[in-house]
């Protein structure tokens, strides 16, 4: 899937390139000297750095990604990214499928650390604390750093004990009461309260995609995190449900920061504040989203948010 | 003409027959280059060609070759002498035997007479006949049908979905082999245990406390009046069951978690094969394991500890069928595991839980249906298990939950019913079939829960 992902991006531009140096030579057969031209060599020829442009900074950093390189065996997915991940915002990752955006969001929670053949250097710091370091648990780490998968994913128990799951296995209820008042505050703030008040014995599996989604969102923040990863949390619902999950990204940024990749440049544009683009695992572009829609540094931006690539 | 022969020539005209149903469907468009003016592929006219040239030349050859000896026998007794005619179903058996054994040059009982020397020759001569009545009959049939059907082709003939029907035709047969085998197993079962059942009654059989099988042979013989009580058996089976799903479960279960979510990849490499290889090892040389090895070890080391052990001790069988089950509750157990979809994996991990409480709280629950279905299908192959208990289980059905004791299981004593000399018509061989009977029904049972067990559990996760 990744492969053909990434020589497409490469072929369309490639060919694009030069039509757009010489405009005024119509009819003329298509040139065949775009070969030297084409693969990764291409950005350098058209002048383009490998380095980030716009600004990796932000005022109020919480999580700092400095020089990360993953290797996924001999596979090199992400090459030297550097990011800030503030507080109280919402950043998007965008990219072509393959581009590496979703490697980068694991790596911030130590989720890659399941596969065998990952190998992450760098370092990427949550509140001025390594979170590679050998002393930190990344069991611990990922209750801090919480995440929303892009296919809903609630366990095949009642929606409470969904919600309960994680308070109960860090011990944050004393008692019943305090668990119960855990749950529904969860669930209240995940906007899913009102629909399943009466039913928190059922199946969290018999509910609706889109209250799924909501119900893995409130088994996020009952464990009360400070950050929350979501991977494509929108891509299996319909435009109501995401319609929902927006609004409840917009409410839950005044608390935690949410780091989101999504595939849907409205949906960065409508819910972010800043926006980072990732292109055959670099991490080309980071600016604020209105910059990044309305004047993109980047030739490779452009052409994403554009529509040439991907 | 020999038949071998025939059937060789039938493919050899098949085979021309497709030859020349392929070339004439492209004849009739004019070429390879106007195939696609063909409704199939030219192969499919060819197939389609040789199908008729074949299946109804074989179905004929199939008929007269089932009929043929009963044909002939017939004929060659009306051409006996009528006092011959006249002799009992008995003697004419033995007599048509022996016509047929001169015919074919083997050794006859009584002496050979003219008559029967007549008789020989008849038959040889009619099955001779028969033979080049066969062949010319189904080559004969095999070119009208190559005939016929050559001459339907057509470019719009749909040669492909009739061919495709005929290939649907020979799946179904072929899965129904499987299917009417277990049917005509049942069936012959059944009837043998009903025999059974008119000689002892069922409730006798079913709840009695006492089996001992020797009936007796002559009248009068003493000490063997036969009793049939299978519950000792059934006790015997379920003890040594529960023993070996004692050790089977934990174990398995344990390798399986062990293998699915904590070994790395080189590991599980090499430790899943080799469970596989415990699996293929014959049941009979556990059960040698078990008598020579298990058993005394379990004696030994029951003296040790001062508790008395029978040397066949249904504890030593157990263990080693226990041994043996271990394979299918850990394979099964993974692929529970494995079914697990890895969102759940990764939801409780991402929700900052440690690898044992994704495993016992999420993975665990959510396998658990498949795990259960496993292990029914585990505890029928352990009822059903015969050589291992037949080695170390003893014969003596005591009727004991002491596992130190030597009990026997129901497989054991339809082995030892039924090795030997036996005579069909009494009540002792006859209790094979009606314990057979009851293992089968058992095992059946189990077998329907655990799949539907196991069903409804994959539906939840597609």
């Amino acid at each position: 899937m990744t492969m053909p992902g990434m020589s497409e991006a490469e072929v369309t531009h490639a060919q694009q390139a030069p039509t757009d140096v010489e405009p005024e030579r119509p009819s003329a057969p298509p040139p065949r000297r775009a070969a030297p031209h084409g693969e990764r060599q291409h950005v350098r020829v058209s002048g383009l750095s490998d380095e980030t442009v716009g600004d990796i900074h932000c005022d109020n950093p919480f999580m700092v990604a400095r020089n990360v390189n993953v290797h996924y065996g001999e596979n090199h997915a992400i090459q030297d990214v550097s990011l800030d991940i503030g507080k109280e915002q919402v950043i998007a990752l965008i990219g072509p499928s393959g581009c590496g955006k979703s490697t980068f969001l694991r790596c911030l929670n130590r989720m890659n650390d399941s596969i065998e053949s990952a190998r992450v250097t760098g370092s990427i710091s949550l509140d001025g604390q390594d979170i590679y370091s050998r002393d930190l648990d990344p069991v611990a780490l990922r209750a801090r750093v919480g995440m929303v998968f892009q296919k809903p994913n609630p366990f095949p128990k009642s929606i409470y004990d969904n919600v309960a799951y994680g308070p109960r296995i860090h011990g944050l209820a004393a008692d019943r009461a305090e668990l119960d008042d855990i749950v529904h505050t969860s669930l209240e703030r995940a906007g899913l309260l009102q629909e399943v008040k009466d039913r928190l014995d059922e199946p969290g599996t018999g509910l609706s995609g889109g209250q799924q989604q909501r119900l893995c969102i409130a088994r996020t923040i009952a464990v009360n995190p400070e950050v929350i990863l979501m991977d494509e949390p929108c891509s299996a619902l319909d435009p109501i449900a995401t319609a929902r999950i927006e609004d409840l990204m917009d409410e839950l940024s005044r608390d935690y920061a949410i780091v989101i990749v999504t595939h849907s440049m409205q949906q960065a544009a409508r819910v972010s504040r800043r926006v980072a683009y990732f292109h055959l695992g670099r991490l080309v572009e980071v600016d604020d989203t209105d910059r990044i829609f309305t004047n993109p540094q980047h030739k490779l931006t452009e052409d994403y948010i554009t529509g040439r690539i991907g | 003409m020999q038949n071998t022969t025939l059937i060789l020539l039938l493919a050899g005209m098949a085979a021309a027959a497709f030859y020349l149903g392929r070339s004439r469907s492209l004849a009739l468009v004019g070429g390879v280059s106007n195939s696609a003016m063909l409704h199939s592929l030219p192969g499919y006219y060819g197939y389609f060609t040789a199908v008729w040239c074949l299946l109804p030349a074989l179905a004929v050859m199939l008929v007269w070759v089932l009929a043929e000896p009963r044909v002939v026998i017939a004929l060659v007794v009306d051409g006996l002498a009528e006092s011959q005619k006249n002799l009992s179903a008995g003697e004419l058996n033995l007599l048509v035997n022996n016509i047929r054994n001169l015919a074919a040059g083997d050794a006859v009982s009584g002496s050979v007479d003219a008559s029967l020397q007549a008789a020989a020759d008849r038959y040889n001569a009619l099955v001779g006949v028969s033979r080049w009545m066969l062949a010319g009959l189904v080559l004969g049939i095999a070119t009208l049908g190559a005939l016929s059907a050559w001459r339907r082709i057509r470019p719009d003939l749909r040669a492909r979905n009739r061919v495709e029907r005929v290939i649907e035709y020979l799946l179904i047969a072929a899965s129904s082999i499987a299917i009417l085998t277990t049917i005509g197993i049942v069936l012959s079962v059944l009837f043998e245990a009903l025999r059974f059942f008119q000689k002892v009654p069922f409730t006798e059989f079913l709840f009695g406390l006492n089996w001992s099988p020797q009936t007796a042979i002559r009248a009068d013989q003493v000490g063997s009046s036969g009793s049939f009580g299978a519950v000792p058996l059934f006790a015997g089976t379920l003890l040594i069951t529960v023993i070996a799903m004692c050790v089977a479960v934990p174990v398995g279960l344990m390798t399986a978690i062990y293998l699915a979510e904590y070994s790395s990849n080189r590991v599980r490499a090499i430790a899943k094969p080799l469970l596989e290889i415990l699996a293929g090892i014959p049941t009979v040389v556990y059960g040698f394991f078990a008598a020579l090895t298990v058993a005394p070890w379990v004696r030994r080391t029951g003296e040790a500890l001062g508790i008395e052990v029978a040397s066949e001790s249904a504890l030593a069988a157990g263990l080693v069928m226990g041994i043996m089950i271990i394979p299918l509750v850990s394979s099964l157990s993974d692929d529970a595991i494995h079914a697990v979809p890895s969102s759940m994996r990764d939801g409780a991990l991402g929700l900052g839980s440690t690898r044992s409480e994704t495993m016992t709280r999420v993975i665990l629950p959510a396998a658990l249906p498949g795990i259960v279905g496993g292990i029914l299908l585990a505890v029928s192959r352990a009822i059903g298990e015969t050589m291992i208990v037949v080695m170390a289980a003893g014969l003596a059905a005591n009727l004991t939950a002491n596992p130190f004791e030597a009990v026997t299981t129901v497989t054991v004593q339809i082995v030892t019913l039924l090795v030997g000399d036996q005579e069909f018509d009494s009540a002792k061989t006859l209790a094979a079939f009606a314990l057979g009977l009851v293992l089968f029904v058992m095992t059946l049972c189990l077998n329907v829960v655990g799949l539907s067990v196991v069903r409804k559990y994959r539906e939840q996760y597609e």
